[in-house]
């Protein structure tokens, strides 16, 4: 009796302790807990959005910094835009890389689109006291309608609007948000005429299973973003589009007042470098050679000549 | 408590009545994919369970399998088949049936095994066949441990199955990323509720369906077995 009652005390204890330990990790493994802030006054915080293209560029942002002679905290993958914007807003972060187009729409819901400039000057604006945007990068990673080589060899396609030769049923793919999208399947329909049979949910954003589907022609217009390597080895093709249905998305870095003229210059030297297809360059090194973040970024700083 | 009464509305609103996306349409489907999953995983789990609790073989073998099946997490499965088989319904289905195949294939097999020995023996003196035992003795006596099996594995199927709208345009799933992908958290909420009420109800039908299924026999030997066990353990 006595073991037994002692033998449920310490199983008790070690749950306690264990439980105790646990929560204690946690609280000092939480990327977004006050900690990050108590960090030097001359420590610049680097953020990143929870997509791995994101990462690569804010780990550039943050050897070009180092290599500077700052400090750099990393907060990488911090989730989508409503879990770090307010963070950003309230200065826990100092450098994020950005998409001007879409955290325009973020920012601004009604916001008129335009070309890359246009919405680049909307979102100087647009954006809260104490917060900035730093030069834009002519690369760009956006919105796209997207088919196969293949489907628009057979109906001689270019643009979206192109997409009225089709005659046998279109199926979209693609999260399920876009289906209410402004550019989503009611918009192909009302503004250009284009017959869209069905919608389909392949809710990877993206990702490999819905470039299977459009490769497999189980759907045969998707959503897959600009800078995605898969459009090229998967012989893909991303329907132009003229009349600017997407927003332009150019890599655009947002800081905080803590980024100082020397900061500043780094980071603008390296948006200067970071070219249209040089994005498209470093995600295949991801997602084809399965390279690190840090190392696609040191090699690509040596390889520009922004690092010795 | 405000978003659950917006959910509320949003199930009530006559507008989610009508079109491809109306609620009716989307409950039958859900229900349909569920009961086609567990149709399978029975298809699969009960002749195996039965196998293994007639001869009593195999038994660690199927509990280690079944119990590294359930470790599989159903979302990676799935995406894991989509990229072999595409995106559509096949995929969920695969990985449902994974995750339902462990509790049915306990069922059958504990039904079997918590069978009185005695009772079996006597069928196998009384001149009884194998096949006649397991038919006329064990199926029967082991139905209620099948039923509850089921029932557990029904459970998990009707809330896992709203990851088949990951790759494909079924069931309440559906509501559920739609609306936390457009923030739409009434829509999110509502189909959570209905995924909740689908599986309340199904619940309920299985406790009669446990009620019917359970030999009068059984009840009597259970009561038995209850005293029994009281009264060694008194000792």
């Amino acid at each position: 009796m006595f073991t037994v009652r002692k033998g449920r005390l310490a199983l008790v204890s070690a749950v306690a302790v264990g439980a105790v330990v646990a929560l204690a990790g946690c609280a000092s493994g939480d990327p977004l807990d006050e900690g990050t802030s108590s960090a030097g006054t001359d420590t610049i915080v680097v953020g990143s959005q929870d997509y791995y293209s994101n990462e690569i560029i804010a780990e550039i942002y943050a050897q070009a910094l180092e290599d500077g002679g700052f400090t750099v905290d990393r907060q990488f993958r911090i989730g989508q835009r409503e879990a770090y914007l307010p963070e950003i807003e309230s200065g826990s972060i100092d450098v994020f890389p950005e998409y001007s187009g879409s955290l325009l729409q973020a920012l601004e819901a009604d916001a008129p689109g335009g070309t890359a400039d246009e919405v680049y000057t909307a979102l100087e604006g647009a954006l809260p006291d104490g917060l900035r945007v730093l030069d834009r990068a002519d690369a760009s990673d956006q919105n796209s309608w997207t088919v196969t080589q293949a489907f628009a060899d057979t109906y001689n396609l270019t643009d979206i609007a192109s997409l009225t030769n089709v005659t046998e049923p279109i199926t979209v793919g693609g999260n399920s948000e876009l289906e209410s999208r402004p550019y989503g399947p009611t918009t192909l329909k009302e503004k250009y005429g284009i017959e869209i049979a069905g919608f389909t949910p392949v809710e990877d954003s993206g990702g490999p299973l819905t470039v299977k589907a459009l490769v497999d022609n189980e759907i045969q217009l998707a959503n897959i973003y600009t800078a995605d390597p898969n459009i090229k080895s998967n012989n893909l093709l991303a329907l132009e589009d003229p009349d600017g249905l997407f927003f332009p998305d150019n890599v655009v870095p947002v800081v905080s007042d803590k980024v100082d003229e020397k900061a500043a210059d780094i980071i603008n030297a390296v948006s200067a470098e970071l070219g249209a297809d040089t994005l498209v360059e470093l995600n295949a090194e991801s997602v084809n050679d399965q390279t690190a973040a840090t190392s696609i970024a040191t090699d690509w700083l040596k390889e520009v000549g922004l690092v010795s | 408590m405000n978003l659950f009464a917006d959910a509320v509305a949003w199930i009530l609103d006559p507008a989610n009545y009508t079109g491809p996306n109306a609620i009716p349409f989307r409950l039958l489907q859900h229900l349909i994919f569920t009961l086609v999953t567990l149709v399978i995983a029975s298809a699969i789990a009960i002749p195996i369970g039965f196998l293994i609790g007639h001869t009593g073989r195999g038994r660690g073998l199927a509990v280690t399998t079944s119990g590294g099946l359930r470790a599989i997490p159903t979302l990676g499965l799935l995406t894991l088949v989509a990229l072999y088989v595409g995106i559509g319904a096949g995929a969920p289905l695969v990985a449902l049936t994974v995750l339902a195949i462990p509790p049915i294939l306990a069922g059958a097999y504990t039904g079997f095994e918590a069978i009185d020995r005695r009772t079996v023996d006597a069928a196998r003196a009384v001149g009884m066949s194998e096949l006649q035992i397991v038919r006329k003795v064990e199926i029967p006596l082991g139905l209620p441990l099948l039923i509850g099996g089921l029932r557990s594995a029904t459970l998990q199927v009707i809330a896992t199955a709203t990851l088949a709208a990951y790759v494909s345009n079924i069931g309440l799933g559906r509501y559920l990323f739609t609306g936390l992908k457009t923030r739409d958290y009434a829509e999110m909420l509502g189909g959570s509720i209905l995924v909740i009420g689908l599986a309340l109800v199904l619940e309920g039908l299985f406790v009669l369906i446990q009620r019917f299924v359970v030999p009068k026999g059984v009840t009597a030997g259970q009561i038995g077995a209850l005293r029994n066990a009281r009264s060694t353990s008194t000792r």
